[in-house]
């Protein structure tokens, strides 16, 4: 025998049974294991609070944050101002994303089928997309005011970028073959993009938008912290400049149940529209 | 050019006339100044199967471009049924590498889509009968409402065998069809492409770089050698028809591999 690998003094009989065994984790349900893990986090974090090892001011106890969660939920459900101002994040946040799809997706056609697109518009793209997105909320404030327009424009350009590259990178998707194909039977140049070039880089769109629908998430709550006004970025901020860590972190839950919604209702439509590429998963890498 | 006889439908014994002519054929690709073809001549007959043969990148694949009329040539003409290509034309099929099937379409659309992008949906919904007996002819009859990614590899090349054949075209241009699919798969694809050529006494050009492929299915074989792309030898395949895979094991048919691997050889060393 000169298996390296064969643990010494393992002796391998003419009987023994080479099968392939399910590790542990493989037979442990996914709900079951975020549960776990879910229970320990909470635990340990109960643990930590109660021995006092962390300040309540910097870690509120598990216990005082869910009846925050609570008040906060009830506050949502009965109309009160809370339920006002996610009404104008969630409202920043849809016009932003309807903005940033317009935008994103026409800069993108242009990008991925025109020449002059390609190489006048994309260098101007990259160079902007590379900046720190979020310094221009001033100017978007100084430009629109403190009302709800200039969180929808911070929103909407920090989204646009990734819907445009996607939208483009889509359009080109199609493979040589597909596009000779489509050239020999005759198709213009409209037919090619609306035919083959839209369908084959559908996923690769999608993609783009899952990514938007983080940013312009981030831009409306960043553009609440510095504009102020009456959105949920405003509640968290002034929650917790008052130190009342416990009410910001059920505000943020609260805000990352509309992100998630948000990103879902992307998940759902590209299911809906994208049904013949079985490859994606959710809560796999967007 | 005034035979009352329609071309598709003629046997090869009676339109033994040049339906293809390529004349002082040259393309040279200004990006990379590569002369890709210099002077190629050469002409089919109707219902002949003519294969090319060579290396890769020897400008097989630039000639079939440029004979379907997708890209233009630097020089020389192409005439097909007395009327110079200038472009893509309906009574050229093409049938490429990959099966390109789109996967958001059912196979009966997909085999209609040529007939969509010229005339539009109301006449590819008409043709709908038709793709369904071009189904039954090559053996997919039962899936017609399928989408691509349920077909194997060469379920799928049959389907676009069947786009190819949807506009009835009066020549088939072929660009190393089967070259994706498994060795017996392949063999099989062939004897089918042979039997739906003879059925339809169809005109066919064939791009391949196996020898075995261009030799069971050929009337003629030309041999490309590279830079510059040139036709080195024209060679009449005269296995008697319908061919059998049987026959690739024949003195005969080994003597012709052999020639051309000689020939092909000789070109690789030089």
């Amino acid at each position: 025998m000169t298996d390296l690998n064969q643990a010494p003094g393992h002796d391998e009989g003419e009987n023994t049974v080479w099968v392939e065994q399910e590790a542990l984790i493989d037979r442990i349900p996914r709900g079951i294991a975020m549960a776990f893990l879910f229970v320990l986090v909470v635990g340990i974090w109960d643990i930590v609070t109660r021995m006092g090892l962390v300040s309540a001011i910097i870690l509120p106890t598990p216990a005082e944050t869910l009846s925050d969660i609570i008040f906060v939920g009830k506050n949502l459900v009965s109309g009160g101002y809370m339920l006002n101002a996610l009404r104008t994040t969630t409202l920043t946040v849809l016009y932003g994303f309807f903005i940033a799809i317009t935008i994103g997706f026409c800069l993108g056609v242009l990008v991925g089928e025109t020449k002059f697109g390609e190489r006048a518009v994309m260098p101007y793209l990259v160079a902007i997309d590379s900046m720190p997105k979020v310094a221009f909320a001033p100017l978007f404030i100084a430009w629109l005011g403190f009302d709800i327009s200039s969180k929808v424009a911070l929103a909407a350009f920090i989204a646009t970028f990734p819907i445009v590259v996607a939208t483009a990178a889509g359009l080109h998707a199609a493979s040589e073959n597909e596009r000779m194909l489509f050239k020999s039977i005759g198709a213009s140049r409209m037919q090619t993009l609306l035919r083959l070039k839209l369908p084959t880089g559908l996923p690769y769109i999608f993609t783009g938008l899952k990514i938007g629908s983080v940013g312009v998430m981030a831009g409306a709550i960043t553009g609440e912290f510095l504009g102020g006004g009456k959105g949920f970025g405003a509640l968290i901020r002034q929650s917790a400049s008052m130190l009342d860590t416990p009410r910001v972190f059920a505000l943020i839950l609260y805000l990352s149940i509309l992100g998630l919604l948000l990103y879902f209702a992307v998940v759902w439509t590209q299911r809906r529209f994208v049904f013949w590429n079985k490859s994606d998963r959710p809560l796999g890498a967007a | 050019m005034t035979d009352p006889l329609h071309l598709k439908s003629g046997p090869a014994a009676s339109g033994a006339r040049p339906v293809y002519k390529v004349t002082r054929l040259s393309k040279t690709y200004v990006r990379n100044n590569i002369v890709a073809l210099e002077d190629v001549n050469l002409s089919i007959q109707t219902g002949e199967f003519v294969s090319v043969i060579g290396s890769s990148g020897c400008g097989k694949s630039t000639l079939l471009k440029i004979m379907a009329g997708l890209i233009p040539p630097t020089a020389g003409s192409v005439v097909l049924d007395g009327r110079a290509v200038v472009g893509p034309r309906p009574d050229i099929g093409m049938m490429f590498q990959q099966a390109t099937l789109l996967p958001w379409k059912t196979t009966i659309e997909n085999i209609v889509l040529p007939i969509e992008i010229r005339e539009g949906r109301i006449a590819a919904q008409a043709a709908r009968d038709r793709a369904t007996e071009l189904l039954k002819l090559v053996g997919l009859g039962d899936f017609a409402n399928a989408y691509p990614g349920e077909l194997s590899g060469g379920m799928a090349q049959r389907a676009s065998i069947c786009r190819m054949l949807v506009c009835d075209p009066s020549m088939l241009l072929l660009d190393e069809p089967f070259s994706a699919l498994d060795e017996l798969t392949r063999d099989f694809m062939n004897m089918e492409l042979q039997r739906i050529c003879m059925e339809r006494g169809a005109t066919s050009f064939l791009v391949t770089h196996s020898l075995a492929e261009a030799v069971i299915l050929s009337d003629r074989i030309l041999v490309m050698k590279a830079r510059p792309g040139q036709i080195i030898e024209d060679i009449k395949i005269d296995l008697p028809r319908p061919r059998t895979l049987e026959m690739i094991n024949t003195p005969h048919f080994g003597e012709i591999v052999s020639h051309i691997r000689d020939l092909l050889g000789k070109e690789a060393a030089e």
